[in-house]
């Protein structure tokens, strides 16, 4: 197989595992929206978390990223 | 210019560092030179981050960790200007660099290890042993657990670089858009409004990240210290 085109579908499947982290922020922001339209006063509290929750979720994604922007300039 | 044999040279990199380093100092201080008891905007400002960290670490780590709130507060407020001065157009990012994170996450895990073995000696070593798990399973157990331990640092550091890097990386994706569309004509200009509104939008998510992996890089040093301090969990 060409190089180039072994690169191409490897970054393809790399990018994949953004999948796995759209569905993990979906659950997170769903479960607090769950959880703060159910008992709105409690919702401040949780905020916080909410966003640290995001914040490791969204770490997952970004390091799909990175490997394939690895494998399009380093590779 | 070199030292020893090391490259100590004085690279735009370390002067965006003094210029943070010197803006941080000036916003601290500024904010408290009048220190009034009714404070006001600038004053409120510098005792809202104070309190954010401080909060933070109170609940985190608990009385003792009051002694290591200096050293949070100024890794928050290092990380925290590096970032959102790297936001002002041709500046410099100095946490989008790996070497940068990882020296700041290396101390935390040296430090945070340090601490540990200082303050329980051996004891420390109970970290790994999560109490409760069966007689039989505890080799996998302590296995997992001092590998993620030992992991700690490069999740730390490649978790802020990499979001740095990425966010940046997507803008200059989509200002090329724009640029590359306006130069097709008329209908390129008109054309060239999307990728250029998705830019602004992702300018102003950008300085949310910014701020919150700030966070993220001060509560995940106490949540490990939290570990150090109180290994039996």
């Amino acid at each position: 197989m060409e190089l180039e085109a072994a690169k191409a579908i490897g970054m393809g499947i790399a990018a994949i595992a953004m999948g796995g982290a759209g569905i993990g922020l979906g659950n997170i922001f769903g479960s607090y929206l769950n959880g703060a339209l159910r008992n709105p006063s409690a919702a401040p509290k949780v905020r916080g978390d909410l966003l640290l929750g995001f914040a490791l979720t969204e770490a997952i994604a970004i390091f799909a990223l990175l490997v394939v922007v690895l494998i399009l300039f380093v590779l | 210019m070199s030292i020893g044999g090391l490259d100590v040279t004085f690279t735009n990199s370390s002067l965006m560092m003094v210029i943070v380093v010197s803006l941080v100092v000036l916003f601290m201080s500024g904010g408290m030179r009048k220190n009034a008891l009714v404070p006001g905007r600038w004053q409120m400002m510098v005792e809202m981050t104070y309190e954010l960290v401080a909060n933070m670490v109170k609940e985190n780590v608990g009385k003792e960790g009051k002694a290591y709130f200096p050293f949070i507060f100024t890794l928050f407020m290092f990380v925290l200007g590096c970032n959102l001065l790297g936001m002002v157009p041709y500046s410099f990012t100095v946490t989008s660099h790996i070497i940068v994170t990882f020296a700041l996450a290396a101390v935390v895990f040296v430090g945070v290890t340090l601490i540990g073995f200082f303050k329980h000696g051996f004891g420390f070593l109970k970290l790994f042993v999560p109490s409760g798990t069966p007689l039989w399973l505890l080799p996998l157990i302590v296995l997992i657990e001092l590998v993620s331990y030992l992991v700690r640092p490069i999740t730390l550091s490649v978790r802020l670089c990499a979001n740095m890097l990425a966010g940046h990386l997507m803008m200059k994706i989509f200002a090329g858009f724009v640029v590359g569309l306006g130069s097709l004509g008329v209908l390129g200009v008109f054309g060239a409004v999307v990728p250029f509104t998705v830019n602004v939008l992702l300018t102003g998510l950008e300085f949310l990240v910014a701020a919150l992996q700030a966070y993220v890089f001060a509560i995940l040093t106490c949540i490990y210290l939290n570990d150090a301090l109180h290994p039996s969990h």
